[in-house]
């Protein structure tokens, strides 16, 4: 058989895309090489969260904060989605003054953000550790179980007749010229009119199977969990510059971020890295003392594909008719993995979306691209 | 540190044996161990205050518990013995250590893993309640505490450590209600050919058994525990049983024990990024050895129960055989002799020990697999087998660790070490598959919690 | 008196430690760990985090993690493998 569409890589975006374009009525098949979110999509963070982002990134990740309210009805599932807010904090005049612009920058693009001031923050939160200048709050931002969110979309793609091949992975594809031809390593050919790449820190080795080398690097987050402690942190918390990111949830465990582990593309291992963990654990006290005496149960990472520009690659194909991108999320994908689903069934099946996609060029390094560099902005 | 960064993890009898044939080579190493003294948990040393002589701590491994601890205490000023101290992770090269509340990174080219076995454990109801203990847990706390886990005590579960502790506990005064063996009888007699071949071991369990009759304690085989049901002060107050025949019995007591056998700690070896094979006799995955204790990892040796479960007396000889692989690998040829007669021993205890495991004491499958729904099995993050059958029936999990991802099966502070036995159990027969098939839990840093006030002071860090 | 859940057997004298539990004051004996202190007074160490029953640990081997409590300063100590101090305050209230 010949499918509409067929999508490479069983992460959020590439679930996600498979359930919209099944609601569309077209056929899809989806191939995932292990099972679908066990990289980044199931191994970051948690947070889901438009504050913060590049401009060229809201509009996307407002479509997608509409579908994390409808969860429930899509997968079946909340996916332990709780909206507890973002609370971005400002340690200095200097981060205030630069979370007020981003504040202004974000209402202008639809994205209400409040500031708040020191004092009610240390009203509210009054276990922080440092001198705290102040905020910036998105109310409507929130958090959710990474471990979920992926495999509930593979399985609401199922239901709607999507074909998800788990354990099956393509070395090769090529396109016919009136379609795509993708080799597995059983030996099988899979066709399809329209193929999208969601191949995550995998998509650059896809793109250039079609002539579009981008200069893609992997990168790994250090993730943390401590042990359960009696609920205490009612936001998902930042930091201005994002060094260091921290939620809780109501079970007691206490989930952060910071810095980097190390991951290996080839082997699509990662790990975290004691050095950084380390790390993490004296950001983590500095910003809330009372976590020294928490126990760190488990750490983790998973290999994640990373931009020069920590934008990710999103949109139609520049030499390929009926392939597109959605690839190097750079560490923070999670919130837009719904929406970008939307949108690559409606650029396989349409040639268009109506959300902006200004900056995401597959082509916008040309072929001469300078070498990825990475950064601790992983948060989801 | 030595010339060859040669690190121990483990002083139970595997570790000291491993050490003492190094220190016999002229080569220092580094003894890492939670514990305050040596001995591990068989040969463990009770705080001083708490001295006994060696024959009532040990019983009949008297004589080798004191000449292994006198042997190590030899050895005093040819071995960096870090006490109380936890590796919470391994990397190439470097362990990252936490030694009395301070974290370190101790550096390593020669790393012999010695981390031990506990107990593996079957959930029944009740088995989460205040009273309720491993076998492994109720030999310490008489051992390493002089207390008895309860003045009115139940056995239950199956294999050599049920026996032992019933003998242990009766010769100290216990009073035991019943020791109750989920083994059917029969299994004994037809494991008998391969037992013969044991020995020693073989006549003492036949000494507890006739001694532990002759003081008129309760004893029954082929049983099912039912549950442990909780008195008014939400501790255990008795405990459900059923004989052979099917018929349920209620034993009054404030104290149960329970064990089936025991399962290697392997969380390390899995950090070193050593290759594991199923081992179908211990139902578990364990890390690959080449037969002389070399792992799938360059310098990363494995020894003690921790490899596999073989008992305190095949420790020593694979700890000292561990010792002799990296001697010989380091061209100290000498010791190859040493190491085919280390083989030879173990071949012959290998019959006993198969034996033991798999006729005599078997793991009672069934009663891991009839797990009720509304039974936790994780009792860490209060799990249940309701969960797990739901993660594989209606979420597609069809392997371990997606259990654990859908359900937070193993997540908890124990990081699956108690669980992992049945849920896997569980999870195989609601698949419908092997338990080979689904693959084993991965260990993630830390190996056990730690505080981050105490990873925060890391002048060690780098 | 209540009867705790363990029960001493080896009687060898040993120097009483003083110690408190939950703000009352506690007598151990040299050599006991936190876990026996308490248990030798009563049948448990802590109350369960995601359900009504208690725990008083299981193991003893600093392998199951079940017998985590807390001293007054905060610090977390595995009840099973930590040796009593004179002038220990132990907590098994989980903190407010």
């Amino acid at each position: 058989m010949i499918f509409d569409v067929a999508i490479i890589g069983g992460g959020l975006a590439g679930c996600s895309a498979a359930l919209h374009v099944c609601v569309r009525g077209a056929s899809v098949v989806l191939l995932e090489r292990r099972t679908c979110g066990s990289q980044a999509s199931g191994v970051n963070y948690g947070g889901v969260r438009q504050q913060g982002r590049h401009p060229a990134e809201l509009p996307l990740a407002r479509r997608s904060r509409d579908l994390w309210a409808r969860l429930p009805a899509l997968v079946g599932s909340d996916c332990e989605f709780m909206v507890t807010g973002h609370l971005k904090l400002a340690r200095s005049e200097a981060e205030m003054a630069g979370l007020e612009a981003a504040s202004r920058l974000a209402g202008d693009m639809g994205l209400a953000l409040e500031l708040v001031p020191a004092a009610h923050i240390r009203r509210q939160f009054p276990w922080l550790g440092r001198e705290i200048a102040g905020g910036s709050l998105c109310a409507e931002d929130g958090q959710a179980n990474p471990r979920l969110v992926a495999p509930a979309f593979a399985r609401a793609a199922r239901a709607a007749g999507a074909d998800v091949r788990e354990e099956t992975k393509v070395t090769s594809a090529i396109f016919t010229g009136t379609r795509f031809e993708l080799g597995l390593a059983s030996g099988e050919t899979v066709r399809a009119n329209r193929l999208i790449n969601t191949a995550g820190a995998w998509g650059a080795v896809v793109s250039a199977w079609f002539g579009e080398p981008v200069p893609e690097d992997v990168m790994a987050p250090n993730m943390c969990v401590t042990e359960p402690a009696p609920y205490f942190l009612t936001a998902n918390l930042g930091v201005s510059g994002g060094s260091i990111y921290v939620r809780q949830i109501p079970r007691g465990n206490v989930i952060f971020g910071a810095g980097l582990g190390t991951a290996d593309r080839t082997l699509g291992r990662a790990r975290p890295l004691p050095a950084t963990t380390h790390e993490a654990a004296k950001l983590a006290i500095d910003l809330i003392p009372r976590l020294a005496t928490v126990s760190l149960i488990r750490t983790w990472s998973g290999v994640e594909g990373c931009m020069p520009d920590s934008l990710p690659v999103l949109g139609i194909s520049r030499t390929t008719p009926g392939l597109v991108h959605a690839f190097g999320f750079s560490g923070h994908g999670f919130q837009l993995g719904p929406a970008v689903g939307a949108v690559l069934s409606e650029l396989a099946l349409d040639q268009k979306t109506p959300t902006p996609l200004a900056g995401f060029e597959v082509d916008r390094f040309g072929t001469t691209a300078p070498a990825c560099v990475q950064t601790s902005a992983t948060s989801g | 540190m030595s010339e060859h960064d040669i690190v121990i993890v483990g002083a139970g009898p595997a570790g000291m044996h491993a050490a003492m044939t190094l220190a016999d080579a002229g080569l220092r190493s580094c003894v890492i161990d939670e514990a305050p003294r040596s001995g591990g948990q068989i040969y463990r040393r009770p705080p001083p205050p708490l001295g006994r002589e060696p024959k009532r701590l040990y019983g009949f491994e008297a004589h080798r518990a004191v000449s292994l601890h006198a042997g190590f205490d030899a050895i005093n000023d040819r071995v960096d013995h870090c006490a109380e101290t936890l590796v919470w992770t391994i990397e190439p090269g470097r362990l990252g250590v936490v030694r009395r509340g301070r974290p370190m990174s101790i550096p390593w080219r020669c790393l012999i893993l010695c981390p031990g076995a506990m107990d593996r454990v079957i959930p029944f109801p009740g088995w989460t309640l205040p009273g309720v203990y491993t076998l492994g847990g109720a030999q310490i706390a008489l051992k390493y505490q002089g207390c008895f886990i309860g003045r009115r005590i139940v056995l239950v579960g199956t294999g050599p450590l049920l026996y032992l502790l019933a003998w242990q506990y009766a010769k100290a005064g216990a009073s035991i209600a019943a020791i109750l063996d989920t083994a059917p009888s029969g299994g004994r007699v037809k494991a008998l050919p391969g037992l013969l071949r044991g020995g020693r071991t073989l006549l003492k369990g036949i000494y507890y058994v006739g001694a532990l009759r002759a003081r008129g304690i309760a004893m029954a085989s082929g049983v099912r525990p039912v549950a442990a049901i909780a008195g008014d002060d939400g501790a255990v107050a008795a405990l459900l049983w059923c004989d052979r025949l099917g018929r349920e019995h209620r034993l009054e007591c404030d104290a149960v024990a329970l064990g089936f056998g025991l399962r290697s700690e392997t969380q390390l070896a899995d950090l070193c990024g050593a290759a594991f094979a199923f081992d179908t006799p211990q139902r578990q995955w364990l890390p690959v050895e080449d037969g002389e204790g070399r792992s799938s990892v360059a310098g990363v040796y494995l020894a003690g129960d921790g490899a596999r479960v073989r008992g305190a007396d095949d420790a020593e000889i694979t700890g000292e055989r561990a010792a002799c692989a990296f001697l010989v690998d380091i061209g100290r040829s000498e010791y190859a002799t040493r190491l085919r007669a280390l083989n030879r021993i173990l071949d012959r205890s290998q019959t006993f020990r198969r034996a033991l495991d798999d006729t005599a004491f078997p793991f009672p499958v069934d009663l891991a697999r009839r797990a009720a729904d509304d039974l936790m099995v994780c009792r860490c993050e209060g799990i249940t087998a309701g969960a797990l059958r739901k993660s594989v029936r209606d979420e597609g999990a069809r392997e371990l660790n997606r259990v654990k991802a859908f359900t937070r099966l193993g997540m908890g502070r124990c990081q699956g070490r108690v669980c992992a036995a049945a849920a896997a159990e569980i999870v195989a027969d609601t698949l419908g598959v092997s338990i080979e098939a689904i693959g084993r839990l991965r260990g993630q840093p830390p190996v056990k919690p730690v505080a981050l006030g105490v990873l925060a002071r890391s002048d060690a860090a780098e | 008196m209540s009867l705790g859940q363990f029960h001493r057997v080896v009687t060898a004298r040993r120097r009483a430690v003083a110690l408190s539990l939950d703000g009352e004051p506690l007598t151990a004996l040299e050599g006991d760990t936190v876990m026996t202190a308490i248990l030798t007074h009563r049948r448990s160490l802590r109350s369960f985090e995601f359900g009504a029953e208690l725990r008083a640990g299981f193991c003893l081997m600093g392998a199951c993690q079940d017998c985590w409590v807390r001293t007054s300063d905060g610090q977390e100590v595995r009840a099973c493998s930590t040796l009593v101090e004179s002038g220990m305050h132990i907590r098994t209230k989980s903190d407010g």
